[in-house]
């Protein structure tokens, strides 16, 4: 239980996907003008990662790795070079299939959420956080761990990010660098603060 | 056509970079370049990737059914992803395990699947292939530029080969570390915006808010 906690310590501050790793940049920079579309679309990420990471992470032991498939019968199989395509088209399909039971069950929900959610698809720090969980080879409750605090890590992010920008545009900026470059300088100014987070252990 | 073929190439260099100006890709241009080789295995990824994968689409894209179009799309490029991924592991071991999960992340790039949706889906093959490889490039000269500066003031070397000799082998240069961290790849990138911007006038953003100076007032 300590390693989780631990794993979701990490996840959340010091190896931030936004922050550290430059996940979900292209979302995280044109998404953050206000706080509530950030806040909709950092719980959106938020509860896409945690399904598709332990989603793919049962993908990965009973099918793709070396050996898995000896429950078929077939022991020397290993299909990981398969994993890419088999990840992607995880993500996409569950988040269709979110889509639409948001959309049947939850409408309030899906008002909010909806225009997010095809954009998620394409958003690096979903496919990232799952291709990490392969990297470091989390067994079930270590990707579910990972999957739901490296969502929240990135939510927040997000949030701090629009908070920011919602006070900046009213400050005097040269004019080359309105827009898009200060919104790096001020990215790399929270990546910098982050980084603080790093010597934290527990 | 209206643009010449030379014109697909040369556009997306400065004039219509996909960083600088379409904010496309910058996930990935962030954190490869803190060294150039691993900067410079990725953008020949980059560009093969989204050369071929625009000639592929605009062969097909006669006989891809709109409504799922976006998945055949996802399709054709995780393909030749997993392509590159088993060439750099078979020929650059060493760089594949510093790039880790970026190769991967190609896929997610919005510089390939918006080049196929923007481009390849409306044109021929050969103009499509021309525009992938040209918006490849425009990617890779930013990676490039900013792995140069991360490098030589980073650790005091190019390619690995020392320029500066840091202090800690006798030499004069004291490095920045700064450089080699996370942060200081947003901070190039935004003064690179910055110098762009200042260079083609026509690419700053209007601003949402105005100061009232006193005469105005």
């Amino acid at each position: 239980m300590e390693g989780l906690i631990s794993l979701a310590v990490k996840a959340i501050f010091v190896e931030n996907l936004a922050l550290s790793f430059f996940l979900g940049m292209c979302t995280f920079i044109a998404v953050s003008k206000k706080i509530s579309t950030a806040i909709g679309l950092g719980i959106s990420v938020m509860i896409v990662q945690s399904i598709t990471v332990p989603a793919n992470n049962i993908i990965l032991s009973y099918l793709l790795k070396p050996g898995a498939l000896a429950w078929a019968g077939f022991p020397d199989i290993d299909l990981t070079f398969l994993g890419l395509i088999s990840y992607i088209g995880v993500i996409a399909a569950l988040v269709q299939i979110l889509e639409m039971i948001l959309d049947k069950y939850f409408p309030p929900l899906y008002n909010a959420l909806g225009i997010f959610l095809p954009l998620i698809t394409v958003n690096c720090a979903i496919l990232g956080g799952s291709l990490f969980m392969v990297e470091r080879d989390y067994n079930f409750s270590e990707a579910t761990t990972y999957g739901i605090a490296s969502g929240f890590g990135w939510a927040l992010a997000i949030a701090t990010m629009a908070g920011v920008r919602e006070k900046l545009k009213y400050s005097d900026i040269p004019d080359g660098l309105q827009g898009l470059g200060i919104t790096f300088i001020t990215a790399g100014l929270m990546a910098m603060a982050f980084m603080c987070f790093s010597g934290v252990k527990l | 056509m209206s643009q010449t073929r030379k014109e697909l190439l040369i556009d997306p260099l400065v004039d219509n970079n996909p960083i600088t100006l379409q904010v496309l890709g910058i996930c990935s241009a962030l954190a490869v370049t803190s060294s150039l080789n691993v900067a410079f295995v990725m953008s020949l990824a980059v560009i093969a990737v989204c050369g071929f994968s625009s000639l592929f689409i605009s062969f097909l894209r006669h006989y891809i059914p709109n409504s799922i179009r976006i998945i055949v799309q996802m399709v054709i490029i995780a393909s030749l992803v997993i392509l590159v991924d088993q060439i750099i592991k078979a020929y650059a071991y060493e760089i594949s395990k510093t790039l880790s999960v970026f190769v991967g992340l190609i896929i997610t790039n919005c510089i390939v699947m918006g080049r196929a949706e923007a481009f390849a889906m409306k044109n021929k093959p050969f103009e499509s292939f021309v525009d992938g490889v040209g918006n490849g490039l425009g990617y890779s000269l930013l990676l490039m530029s900013v792995g140069v500066i991360r490098e030589l003031f980073g650790s005091g070397s190019l390619f690995g080969v020392m320029i500066f000799e840091p202090v800690s082998n006798g030499g004069w240069y004291v490095p920045n570390g700064l450089l080699l961290l996370p942060p200081s790849a947003f901070f190039i990138i935004g003064f690179i915006i910055w110098g762009v911007r200042t260079w083609k006038k026509s690419q700053v953003e209007a601003r949402e808010y105005k100061i009232q100076t006193l005469e105005e007032h």
